[in-house]
């Protein structure tokens, strides 16, 4: 290791913390900030600007030490992923606890993956922090909030949460930093939780509306479905491999040896065979155990010659396909974990109702970075996924793509329409990802995080000036706000992928989508028989996608304004707001561009950390399936007619959302009438919301109903009665004592006192008295004593 | 009853006499209200049961032989006579102190210790 190799862990590490640090700081320190805590939001800046110069000086390090190979169009790629697995750094910083070959700690495994993330992250989060200062500049000053009245019908008055913000979202970035960061699946795991309550907080930040708290639990609740899998999975993995963590490490094993131990990825995919899937000796003796117990019994228990009869028929179970299944598993757990963040089919639910949010978070987090994670890690498990699991993927992001680009095509709230096409974006990686191209899906997860997050921030800028986010009230705001219109209008060719075909010029998103359509041709051609399926929803998911973001534009900027009021009162957001657009919007264009004349580019930098690919291509429970090669899409007879198909389909949306809501020339509503169940169908968003509720939700409620029916009635009746019998003891218990034990003790009191008075007399003080008493005493003693004395001895007698 | 006067000189002569002078000393103790008085008074009680003491003690008046020196009654007798004198000199103390506060020596004054 040389001296630089070890520098780039220390700097991401650096901004990996910087984060945190804001955070402990705002937590203590943030209220005595400057007035109302106003300088909070300069420290979570400065802390996540500095974090993204030390993140981009980490990646110009690596990129010196690891030079891009030239692009290389004849799509040779195979040769290289053969010879070389990818590069990438991991190590550990803290060991937490070692439990046999299980090592938990803090570490790290970094590739250009993890670098190109850090630099995302980094700075996508600088630009919301620059935004989020104008944009929450109201909550420096006491707070009356409509949307959230008291008892008495007025509307809350609260102080304002400024600093509270800031905090949050400096905890945000260093969760979302350690995910991207983790070495190791139980650190992911943790920072994935972490990133959950960073969320759930900020759901929740005005969370004195119901809404806004119901959002922040349904988004809590359903994230834990995904994680339960995800805990299998981990489960399947540490059962099988013995270890959490994704790259090589290095131990000390019981006789006092160092030696360096295989991480997941090369258990999985080991040197000897070239990198190609394996299942790992750990899950075929688990899948095995019948014959394992056998050769024991047959070796009589003689360990070593049965270790060694062990090993030489693992390669025979392997090929029999013991353990495959256990593989599976682990794959299809990490999946679910990422169906739930990613807002993926089944769970798809929590996300638009997460705009609760303000609208920085909603672009941050719920946009750019925290949905992303479940594509990030989908990408960064790619090695450990089966064929299976990958079509598994891809039906998911098939539907989730399909499902949410027709929600997105009839909702009127601006950001729901955003919320629905971050949904339908994350099918596409997914369904990309799935499909066997890793570059297209995490292409389209930088390229993503350009344009949705400038085009929530433009949403948000549109809000902060109407005061409403219903898009019928708005129309008519191109002059009244021309950065924002501009800058979303931008936004949206690059989510349209708008570009040149055949001259490869264009939007980012241009770049992502015609790979992510060419792959699925490629599928199609693979696997004849249904893989058409995924090509065609691909393309309709484009050009919807065209079509409910050119209906959103239109309809907030375009045409007459349909409410004076809000018209008239609207007006462009400071300079604070439209600078982070501009930069952004920059972005969203140039994001999948390579530097002019070089080679150097996102997509170079992905392609270095691309995992090895898939070498089985056929599964053993499908073996129907073939996942093509990623390059295999490269080539022009598949390529070609890929880009001018979807290049045709988003034009096809575009024009129809301008015949629609532009021009006008047709009539949206007559539209609506000719579909009226059609329509009634999207809005209620498939009837998914009624269907869980119906048949998870109130099923739920009502055993909860009856627990506590029996709660009340039950446990806290007996409670309360013999609380009450107790009560009554201590009545009874306290009338005796009063009655008998007091009154016998006081009886006994008085009296002594009495007889002391009446004792009291006889000291008269008088020393004459004293000496008569003294006489007479004596006599009377004698006196006695004598005539007992008589009658002792007359007794005697 | 044999007649004291005309027996020779014994023991019950002795006691006849300290009798005597133990009902002087009392009835001066009663009557006496000059502390002094009261205060002589005990002196003659003390010395009438002293006389007690010596003539019981005197091997001569019991007229019997025994073993040891037979001087208990004298010993006493001493002991009482040292412990007069200290018991007179507190007395005193105490009489001269109550004339300076009350500017007399009346007993009968002294009602202070009343309970």
């Amino acid at each position: 290791m040389t001296a630089n190799s070890n520098l780039i862990p220390s700097l991401l590490g650096l901004a990996w913390l910087l984060p945190l640090a804001s955070f402990v700081l705002i937590v203590f320190f943030g209220p005595r900030m400057g007035k109302a805590g106003k300088h909070a939001a300069l420290v979570a800046t400065a802390a996540i600007a500095t974090a993204f110069a030390l993140s981009f000086a980490a990646l110009v390090l690596w990129l010196l030490q690891n030079p891009l190979s030239a692009p290389n169009p004849g799509g040779h790629a195979a040769e290289r992923v053969a010879a070389e697995s990818a590069k990438a750094l991991s190590g550990e910083w803290y060991a937490l606890g070692v439990f046999g070959p299980l090592r938990i700690g803090i570490g790290y495994y970094i590739d250009s993956l993890t670098l190109a993330m850090f630099c995302m992250v980094t700075f996508v989060s600088s630009c919301i922090h620059v935004y989020s200062i104008g944009y929450m500049h109201e909550e420096l000053s006491e707070v009356v909030d409509p949307l959230a009245p008291l008892a008495n019908g007025q509307p809350l008055r609260r102080r304002g949460r400024f600093c509270r913000f800031f905090q949050y979202l400096s905890l945000f970035c260093f969760s979302m930093l350690g995910l991207v960061l983790a070495g190791n699946v139980a650190m992911v795991f943790v920072f994935w939780e972490l990133v959950g309550i960073c969320s759930y907080l900020l759901i929740g930040f005005y969370r004195e509306r119901t809404s806004a708290s119901n959002a922040g639990n349904k988004a809590f609740i359903v994230n834990r479905v995904g994680d339960f899998g995800m805990i299998i999975g981990m489960m399947a993995l540490w059962t099988g491999m013995g270890t959490l963590s994704f790259g090589d490490y290095r131990a000390v094993d019981t006789a006092g040896h160092r030696v360096t131990l295989p991480g997941i990825f090369s258990q999985v995919r080991p040197a000897e065979t070239k990198h190609q899937l394996q299942v790992p000796d750990g899950m075929v003796k688990l899948a095995s155990r019948p014959q394992i117990e056998r050769i024991v019994l047959a070796h009589r228990r003689d360990t070593r010659t049965a270790t060694a009869a062990i090993a030489g028929q693992l390669r025979g179970w392997r090929s029999q396909g013991l353990g495959y299944g256990l593989l599976v598993v682990a794959g299809l757990g990490i999946f679910c974990g990422c169906v739930g963040k990613s807002a993926q089919f089944p769970l798809h639910l929590w996300l638009p109702d997460a705009m609760e949010g303000p609208t920085p978070v909603s672009a941050l987090i719920h946009a750019a970075t925290m949905v992303a994670a479940g594509v990030y890690l989908v990408g960064r498990f790619y090695p450990v996924f089966t064929p299976e699991v990958l079509l598994v993927v891809a039906i998911v992001g098939c539907i989730t793509l399909f499902l949410a680009a027709s929600i997105a095509l009839t909702a009127t709230d601006i950001k729901r329409v955003l919320a629905y096409s971050t949904v339908s974006q994350l099918g596409y990686m997914m369904l990309a990802l799935g499909l066997g191209g890793w570059l297209a899906g995490i292409l389209h997860l930088f390229t993503h995080a350009c344009f949705k997050s400038l085009l929530f921030l433009c949403s948000g800028s549109v809000i902060h000036a109407c005061g409403t986010n219903e898009m019928p009230r708005m129309g008519g705001l191109l002059k009244k706000m021309p950065y924002t219109a501009i800058t979303m209008l931008v936004g949206c060719l690059a989510i349209a992928g708008a570009g040149v075909p055949l001259l490869a010029v264009g939007f980012s998103g241009f770049y992502s989508k015609d790979l992510i359509v060419a792959q699925a041709l490629s599928f199609r051609a693979s696997n004849p028989p249904f893989g058409g399926l995924f090509f065609y929803v691909a393309v309709i998911g484009a050009g919807m996608t065209a079509c409910y973001i050119f209906r959103m534009w239109y309809l907030t900027f375009a045409g007459e304004p349909r409410d004076e009021h809000i018209h008239h009162h609207a007006h462009e957001s400071p300079k604070v707001m439209t600078v982070p657009l501009v930069i952004l919007a920059t972005l969203s264009v140039v994001a999948a561009w390579n530097l002019f004349g070089t080679g150097y580019g996102l997509q170079p930098l992905l392609e270095q950390a691309r995992p090895v690919e898939q070498s089985i291509a056929h599964g053993v429970f499908l073996p129907g399936v073939t996942m093509p090669f990623e390059h295999e899409a490269h080539v022009p007879q598949i390529h070609t007619p890929a880009e001018l198909v979807a290049f045709l389909a988003a034009l096809i949306g575009f024009v129809l959302a301008t015949a629609f809501y532009g021009v006008r020339k047709w009539d949206p509503e007559d539209a609506r009438r000719t579909f009226a169940g059609i329509h009634r169908f999207l809005v209620h968003k498939w009837w998914f919301d009624e269907l869980y509720s119906f048949a998870l939700v109130r099923p739920v409620l009502r055993i909860s109903g009856w627990v506590a029916a029996c709660d009340q009635r039950g446990i806290d009746w007996l409670i309360d009665h013999l609380a009450i019998s107790v009560a009554a003891v201590a009545r009874f218990d306290d009338w005796f004592d009063r009655l008998f034990v007091d009154r016998l003790v006081n009886l006994v009191a008085q009296w002594t006192y009495a007889v002391g008075l009446r004792l009291r007399r006889l000291q008269t003080g008088n020393v004459r008295q004293y000496v008569m008493w003294l006489a007479v005493g004596t006599v009377m003693l004698f006196v006695v004593m004598s005539l007992y004395w008589n009658l002792a001895l007359a007794a005697g007698m | 009853m044999m007649n004291l006067l005309t027996q020779p000189v014994g023991l019950s002569h002795y006691l006849a006499v300290s009798a005597v002078l133990f009902v002087c000393g009392f009835l001066c103790m009663a009557t006496k209200r000059n502390i002094l008085g009261v205060l002589m008074g005990i002196e003659l009680v003390l010395n009438g049961a002293n006389l007690n003491f010596v003539a019981f003690g005197s091997r001569l008046l019991r007229g019997g032989t025994s073993d040891g020196l037979g001087l208990d009654g004298q010993a006493i007798a001493l002991f009482v006579i040292i412990l007069a004198a200290a018991e007179a000199a507190g007395a005193l103390a105490i009489a001269l102190n109550f004339y300076h506060t009350h500017a007399t020596v009346d007993v009968d004054r002294a009602e202070e210790l009343k309970g």
